[in-house]
């Protein structure tokens, strides 16, 4: 069997080829719009700040995200429930580098429940990877939604987090001038250290 | 498939190869390390899916570092071919699958805003490129040799030359960033970030072999690096 090639560190300076190449005349194929205009859903926001272990904002991290549409169906081959429609103007993958301050943002829609291992539904939620100067692998977690109560409660996935590190994962509601926003921080390191999978 | 089944899951990640978040010579990962457990999860449609890119997401020239950024002529610094497979543990082409790249010029210097490293910013070069694998998993680039270049993390500390690759494979589970290094170079045994990889045949692994077949005649040097991402289980998981 062939062994895997090992991981390296995305480094400080990937952004004018992964997140931000149009600044540097390149052509971007990810960001962090997620919707077009005609896509399905409630618009939403998600946002947050990368922090280090001792707390301080993390500058140059890089977040992807990855998720299904607004009816709980991913755009991908291996997706073929009928009973969920592609939406052909969501591709459900989005990529930020965070901002001086360790902010990202995503705009996109919310996502719907979907079904996990067995029977079980998955709570709507948002798969992540985390990037960064300083780490030599990159780290999985996901973003679940607060007001979701009922679906995180019955999740699989977050039944298999021990209870006081679930909140790691569950982005808060926010709402200011009709538009909906879910902030969620992933602190890679410490005593609210984010629940990180070993996917 | 019934509905209750998800597609067979991939392999774990390989923590025999793959380096610890945690390495004491490499300085930033002191507070970026992660430092508790990873909590296992098993694989769901989340997981075994990802973001599929078409033949429409590049064009030919994305893959030509030498050519895409040019303004008032060629960039400096000796131009390279730089090419291999991409596939899994089993052997199996990863097909039809991004590849992005991205490195310092021939003088060390990376484009980005952050470098202040004290060497020429060359004007015809960006150093980004991508392509999608074939159907044999092959990927081609063309570029120009990268430069060494200092950073902070000791004393008198100075990275190889390399090139960072960004891949997903078919799904957020084979999801891998990496770095190509050259051979004969004599800063490789001294570079913290490569040794965080735990074992010595892994480490060779990412340093590209010379290849004088598909190096051209009165042209350019080439260099071959096969990557190898996560495979499947024989079997679906119920």
């Amino acid at each position: 069997m062939a062994k895997q090639t090992a991981s390296q560190t995305v480094g400080p300076y990937f952004a004018y080829c992964l997140t931000e190449a149009e600044r540097y005349g390149g052509r971007d194929i990810a960001s962090n719009v997620l919707a077009a205009d005609g896509t399905l859903g409630h618009r939403i926001r998600i946002e947050g700040r990368v922090l280090d272990g001792a707390g301080k904002p993390v500058p140059d991290a890089m977040i992807e995200i990855w998720q299904a549409n607004a009816v709980g169906r991913y755009d991908h081959p291996e997706d073929t429930r009928a009973q969920a429609a592609l939406d052909p103007s969501f591709k459900g993958f989005g990529r930020a580098g965070t901002d001086a301050n360790g902010r990202f943002f995503f705009d996109t829609v919310k996502p719907g429940a979907l079904p996990g291992t067995g029977w079980a539904q998955q709570a709507p939620h948002v798969n992540v990877i985390v990037f960064a100067r300083g780490m030599l692998v990159h780290a999985y977690t996901r973003l679940y939604f607060a007001d979701d109560h009922e679906a995180n409660a019955a999740d699989p996935v977050l039944a298999s987090i021990p209870e006081r590190r679930r909140g790691t994962l569950i982005a808060e509601r926010r709402q200011s001038d009709g538009r909906v926003a879910y902030r969620l921080d992933i602190r890679l390191q410490g005593e609210d250290e984010t629940v990180f999978f070993d996917v | 498939m019934p509905e209750n089944r998800v597609p067979n899951p991939y392999r774990p990640r390989d923590w025999g190869v793959h380096p610890p978040y945690k390495y004491d010579a490499y300085g930033s990962t002191k507070l970026r390390a992660p430092s508790k457990p990873l909590v296992p999860l098993r694989q769901t449609l989340s997981e075994i899916t990802g973001p599929v890119y078409g033949h429409d997401a590049v064009t030919p020239l994305d893959a030509d570092l030498s050519v895409n950024a040019r303004r008032n002529g060629e960039p400096l610094g000796e131009r390279i071919i730089v090419f291999g497979r991409v596939i899994d543990e089993d052997d199996r082409p990863v097909r039809n699958s991004l590849v992005e790249v991205w490195q310092a010029n021939a003088a060390g210097r990376y484009i980005h805003v952050v470098d202040q490293h004290d060497a020429p910013i060359d004007p015809n070069f960006t150093g980004a490129g991508r392509c999608l694998t074939d159907n044999d998993g092959r990927y081609r680039f063309v570029s120009v040799r990268p430069g060494e270049y200092p950073w902070r993390n000791h004393h008198n500390a100075w990275r190889p030359a390399h090139i960072h690759f960004s891949l997903f494979g078919a799904s957020i589970a084979t999801r891998l960033v990496t770095q190509m290094f050259f051979p004969g170079d004599p800063l490789l045994p001294l570079d913290p970030i490569l040794n965080g990889v735990p074992d010595p045949d892994a480490r060779q692994r990412l340093v590209a072999r010379f290849s004088i077949d598909e190096t051209k005649p009165e042209w350019a040097l080439a260099y071959e690096f096969d990557i190898v991402l996560r495979g499947r289980h024989a079997t679906p998981m119920e």
